[in-house]
């Protein structure tokens, strides 16, 4: 390679590293807000590097899995509550509103709202998380309840 | 071990050589892309969860995986034209944006329409689709800086440049989903390991990524094409060919025995 080619390669190159490490440097310091949403526990001990806690009265995302046999709806209006985990305490989620096709026990779902009480979420938006899985429904019937098991628990090992 | 590479960067060679290529891409695009639509939105089973709405898997999917793919071919172009000089380099990057840009949007619309009865919103400021969106608006950046100067080489300097700096963009838009919590599903298809998703309904997707890949090389083909022609619009073999094609189209149009017998 002659060297003019090889001072414009280095170039380049320098220039496209140290752009890289800009970049890292600032996505790693902007970490915590780009998360779309806290974990119910997160909100009740804090984040895991920082303990900052939501505030009450503070509008935040909570996204955690419907905990199964929660869900209460109000046989005279649209009003449900239901409760959120993920690995440790739930958190309770007040909702007035239509629910996505996919909200479901033991569904993943990220719901936006005004955090009331320390464990009670006034929610305004309710958005369902779909996994990362795809198959027929023979197969999911014939997985049964162990596959169901398998994917909480993964999501919640996450 | 270049050296059978350089016959290439004539222009001439280049135009002929896509020429040759670029009716053989379209006809495998046409045929894996018959097959694996019709197997995908016809044959493949529903989602147990979703059912019929997860077929938009099968453009949304290829779309944003090709749309990512032809960022960074381009911006290898953009290194090579910025490192080596090479014309033509330029003239295939700026070939491959507007394509890019249109699978790109392709990508987010499917998303939102499929995010709607899904997730129950049609956007979401997570960080996949943030960093896509972003993606777009580099594509748009590029295409911009390549019409925004006269002189085509400084154009292209320009819009190597940017499109080198965007590649940064690429693995942001791939781990964004490991990163951070996102409303935007995990990987399916795109990851090391087994995909996770049934076979039934892999072996279809394959069939359109095949098909997708295969028409976004045939449209590359065509763009380099006539982007090289722009460039060299000058020079006596563009002239020639230019020449020949007129004669052919009045020969075609009506009788012209005296020209064809020229």
């Amino acid at each position: 390679m002659n060297p003019r080619r090889k001072k414009r390669l280095v170039i380049v190159s320098s220039v496209l590293i140290g752009l890289g490490a800009v970049a890292g440097l600032v996505l790693y310091a902007l970490s915590q807000n780009i998360d779309l949403y806290y974990t119910p526990t997160e909100i009740v001990q804090g984040k895991k590097d920082t303990g900052m806690k939501p505030a009450l009265g503070q509008r935040i995302r909570v996204g955690g899995m419907v905990v199964a046999g929660s869900v209460k709806r109000d046989p005279n209006s649209l009003k449900v509550s239901f409760d959120l985990v993920d690995v440790g305490p739930k958190i309770t989620v007040q909702y007035d509103g239509l629910l996505p096709d996919l909200f479901r026990e033991g569904q993943g779902i990220v719901t936006n709202g005004v955090l009331v009480k320390p464990t009670l979420l006034e929610a305004s938006e309710v958005l369902a998380k779909h996994d990362e899985n795809y198959m027929p429904k023979e197969i999911a019937e014939s997985l049964g309840k162990d596959y169901e098991k398998k994917v909480e628990k993964k999501a919640a090992g996450k | 071990m270049f050296k059978w590479l350089h016959p290439y960067a004539n222009p001439e060679v280049s135009y002929n050589f896509c020429g040759k290529l670029q009716p053989w891409l379209f006809r495998l695009s046409a045929l894996f892309l018959t097959i694996g639509l019709v197997w995908a939105l016809l044959y493949a089973p529903a989602d147990y969860q979703q059912g019929d709405s997860f077929r938009i898997f099968y453009i949304h999917v290829p779309a944003a995986i090709l749309a990512m793919g032809i960022y960074f071919a381009m911006a290898i172009a953009a290194l090579s034209s910025l490192v080596w000089q090479l014309k033509l380099a330029d003239a295939s990057a700026a070939a491959m944006a507007p394509i890019g840009a249109v699978f790109t949007a392709i990508a987010l619309i499917t998303g939102a329409a499929w995010g709607k009865p899904m997730w129950g919103t049609w956007w979401i400021w997570d960080a996949r689709l943030t960093s896509e969106l972003i993606l777009l608006f580099l594509y748009l950046g590029v295409i911009a800086l390549h019409n925004a100067f006269e002189d085509k080489n400084l154009a292209g300097k320009a819009a190597g440049i940017l499109s080198l700096v965007g590649v940064i963009n690429l693995p942001i838009i791939h781990y964004s989903v490991e990163w951070w919590n996102t409303l935007h599903q995990g990987a399916t298809v795109s990851k090391l390991g087994a995909p996770s998703m049934s076979a039934s309904m892999y072996w279809p997707f394959l069939m359109c990524l095949l098909g997708f890949s295969f028409l976004i090389a045939a449209l590359i083909c065509l763009r380099f094409r006539t982007e090289v022609l722009a460039r060299n619009s000058m020079r006596p073999w563009v002239r020639e060919l230019a020449m020949n094609s007129t004669e052919q189209k009045v020969c075609h149009s009506s009788s012209c025995h005296t020209h064809s017998q020229n």
